[in-house]
């Protein structure tokens, strides 16, 4: 029964194009307290995807790659890699790559030493692991730092040789838990571009811990979207941010409008008291009946005209005051209190916006098919 | 502040806090030391004939070497002891920590004398440990042997074992463990390519605080021990209380103190790299936190 596929040496200069399927069915853990760390987790990662695990702290995302590792054990449910069941295998033979938030390079070794680690591990002959090391080196930009320790790297430096030693015995999956959570803001954007670069080189299957929503979105694929141990949604970044199925959702990618629905029916909601028209193919599926719901909208599809203006036939409107302009640098954002008063909102500014000020009362309004009604 | 005035440059007077203690150690122990070195070369009549004594008069060299030994034994089961002692306290809550590191430390806390009788009282003929021995067949009484002895001072040289072990190791960040393991080691193996080497700075710091203590013990071994099978330490109280041969003693002493200097130098360039690593590894762990 063995998944881990070039656990043997076959030395190839890069590791081939293939990744791991990764499959989790019913996965809980339970460490005993008030609620499962994660619960009931089901999810296939394709082979070579980019899957990123997206969440709020605390929500599960490091125990779910933890339980894939193979550093956690199953309360319920199965991993399995390629079709093959792995819940009882130990870490050590799952053949995955990893990268940890805090690097955990070796402190008393080299940098060449630290990614020889693996390869030495798995036996190959010492010209290879030269070689490779050189190699995979080259590939993450540090060709010449074989030498130095650990310490004598900045951040950004130990993070790319953790890269290196996690992708250079060739693993047909990679798990990575935040692995830029440390690091300033231009060099994640450099080390994100090259996170993609080597997922394209390598092949492999990624699985990536964040709870960066920007960073969730500038590199999936797909995004698992965790809440309280549990799966929220799943989907590409357009798919999740487009078509939210619940508020969680909504709030967690972007900025949304929310109006808490008191009633769906018949092509129609109900918020305060406005009567809107609703589109059924903008309805979450997860809108159950009986079920509490919301319109969301974001802040762009929001267009505002002076109180006297004209708003286009069949689109949703309210009445609403600018409260305050934000200057966002490439746009301004009008931040709006609606209705009756009590719901804030935002709208982002266009051209011929711009001379609205605050304190002006305005329409604001935005396309039927631009809404969302989701579980709330 | 780099830029201040010239007055500021005056290197402050820190070494001021020095100088109490630079006082007290050059009167007891400074001044003693040369007086004493001073009379084991013969005062103004220089000769090294007390020292040309030590290796020639049969007894000194043998004591050395039997010290060296307990004192070698003493460290090994301190260290065997010790280690899993440490480990277990960086793994256990703070509560349990906290009651394994009193009880690594009552022999610190209760007298010497009162530590030592209670030993004679365990080990001494049909006594718990003989009577235990006996149940294998193992007529042996360690009351009166050197073995006795060694038994004795490992249990009040433990702590010094366990300090600086506990604190290496619980310099060590743990994820380094899993990072092995996810790379493709079995536990033993990653516990072996990565905690056990960078546990080595702690390992030396305890083996070397061991061994030089080990070498000086007085009470246990006159107590516990038979003058048969001296030490180091008792031939000294024989040589200045009994024979009052002060120069022997002194050249004695003086040969002790520098086999001990030359030991502490050596394991420390040996260990000098291994703990600055580990202090870099202690430090950065603590920046993740
Ligand atoms: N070893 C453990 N023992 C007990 N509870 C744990 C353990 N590890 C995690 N938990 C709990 O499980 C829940 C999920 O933790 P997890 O580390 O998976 O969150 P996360 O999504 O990775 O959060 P973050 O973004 O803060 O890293 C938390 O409530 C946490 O307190
Ligand atoms: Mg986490």
């Amino acid at each position: 029964m063995s998944v881990t596929t070039s656990h043997a040496a076959a030395p190839a200069p890069l590791p081939p194009r293939a990744g791991t399927r990764i499959r989790l069915a019913n996965v809980t853990k339970d460490y005993g307290l008030a609620v499962p760390a994660v619960d009931d987790v089901s999810l296939t990662i394709e082979p070579g995807e980019f899957m990123t695990l997206l969440g709020p702290s605390g929500s599960g995302k490091t125990t779910t790659l933890n339980l894939i590792a193979g550093f956690e054990t199953l309360t319920a449910g199965t991993i399995s890699l390629n079709g093959a069941d792995v819940s009882e295998l130990p870490s050590h033979k799952r053949n995955l790559g990893m990268l940890f938030q805090n690097y955990a390079l070796f402190p008393h070794m080299t940098v060449a030493q630290n990614v020889a680690y693996p390869l030495r591990e798995r036996k190959l002959p010492k010209a290879d692991i030269t070689r490779k090391v050189a190699e995979v080196l080259d590939l993450v930009q540090l060709t010449g730092r074989d030498g130095h320790f650990p310490a004598q790297l900045s951040g950004g430096q130990q993070q790319r040789v953790a890269l290196a030693r996690a992708i250079v015995f060739g693993p047909k999956a990679l798990l990575l838990d935040e692995p830029l959570g440390a690091l300033d803001r231009n060099l994640r954007a450099t080390l994100q571009l090259e996170i993609r670069r080597i997922h394209r080189e390598v092949g492999s299957t990624f699985v990536f811990v964040t709870h960066d929503q920007e960073e969730a979105m500038n590199l999936s694929d797909r995004i698992a979207l965790f809440n309280n141990g549990r799966i929220e949604q799943v989907g590409t970044p357009e798919a999740l941010y487009q078509s939210p199925e619940t508020l969680f959702t909504a709030r967690f990618l972007g900025d949304s409008n929310v109006f808490e629905l008191s009633r769906v029916a018949e092509g129609t909601g109900t918020w305060e008291d406005q009567t809107w028209p609703v589109d059924s193919r903008t309805v979450s599926p997860r809108v159950g009946a009986g079920g509490r719901s919301a319109l969301v909208v974001r802040p762009e599809d929001v267009r505002l005209v002076a109180g006297d203006g004209v708003v286009p036939p069949g689109a949703t409107s309210v009445p609403a005051t600018i409260r305050d302009i934000e200057y966002m640098g490439a746009y301004r954002t009008a931040v709006l209190s609606l209705g009756r008063g009590n719901a804030v909102g935002r709208a982002r500014l266009d051209a011929t916006e711009s001379k609205l000020g605050i304190g002006q009362p305005v329409l604001a309004w935005w396309l039927v098919e631009r809404q969302r009604i989701v579980a709330a | 502040m780099a830029r201040a005035p010239k007055r500021w440059r005056t290197p402050s007077p820190h070494w001021l806090f020095l100088v109490p203690a630079l006082a007290l150690l050059t009167a007891i122990l400074l001044v003693p030391l040369v007086n004493s070195v001073y009379r084991s070369v013969g005062r103004s009549d220089f000769t090294l004939e007390h020292y040309a004594t030590l290796f020639t008069d049969g007894v000194t060299l043998k004591v050395l070497l039997r010290t060296a030994t307990t004192a070698a034994m003493v460290t090994l089961i301190a260290f065997l002891l010790g280690y899993p002692y440490a480990y277990v306290m960086t793994r256990v809550g703070p509560r349990l920590r906290g009651i394994l590191l009193v009880i690594v430390l009552i022999p610190f806390w209760t007298s010497v004398m009162a530590r030592n009788f209670a030993w004679i009282v365990i080990l001494q003929r049909n006594g718990p440990v003989h009577s235990f021995l006996k149940l294998f067949g193992l007529d042996v009484v360690l009351y009166g042997s050197v073995a006795g002895v060694t038994v004795a001072m490992s249990q009040v040289l433990l702590p010094f074992m366990v300090l600086p072990l506990f604190s290496a190791l619980s310099g060590i960040d743990r994820r380094l463990l899993l990072a092995a393991r996810g790379l493709g080691s079995h536990p033993l193996k990653a516990f072996w390519k990565v905690y056990w080497p960078l546990s080595r700075g702690g390992v030396v710091a305890g083996l070397i605080l061991v061994f030089t203590l080990s070498l000086g013990f007085y009470v246990t071994p006159a107590l516990l021990g038979t003058p048969k099978e001296s030490l180091v330490a008792q031939l000294l109280g024989q040589r200045t209380t009994q024979l009052l041969d002060f120069a022997g003693a002194g050249a004695l002493g003086f040969l002790v103190l520098v086999i001990t200097l030359v030991l502490v130098a050596w394991a420390n360039r040996f260990g000098g790299t291994i703990s600055a690593i580990g202090v870099v590894a202690a430090s950065r762990t603590k920046d993740r936190t």
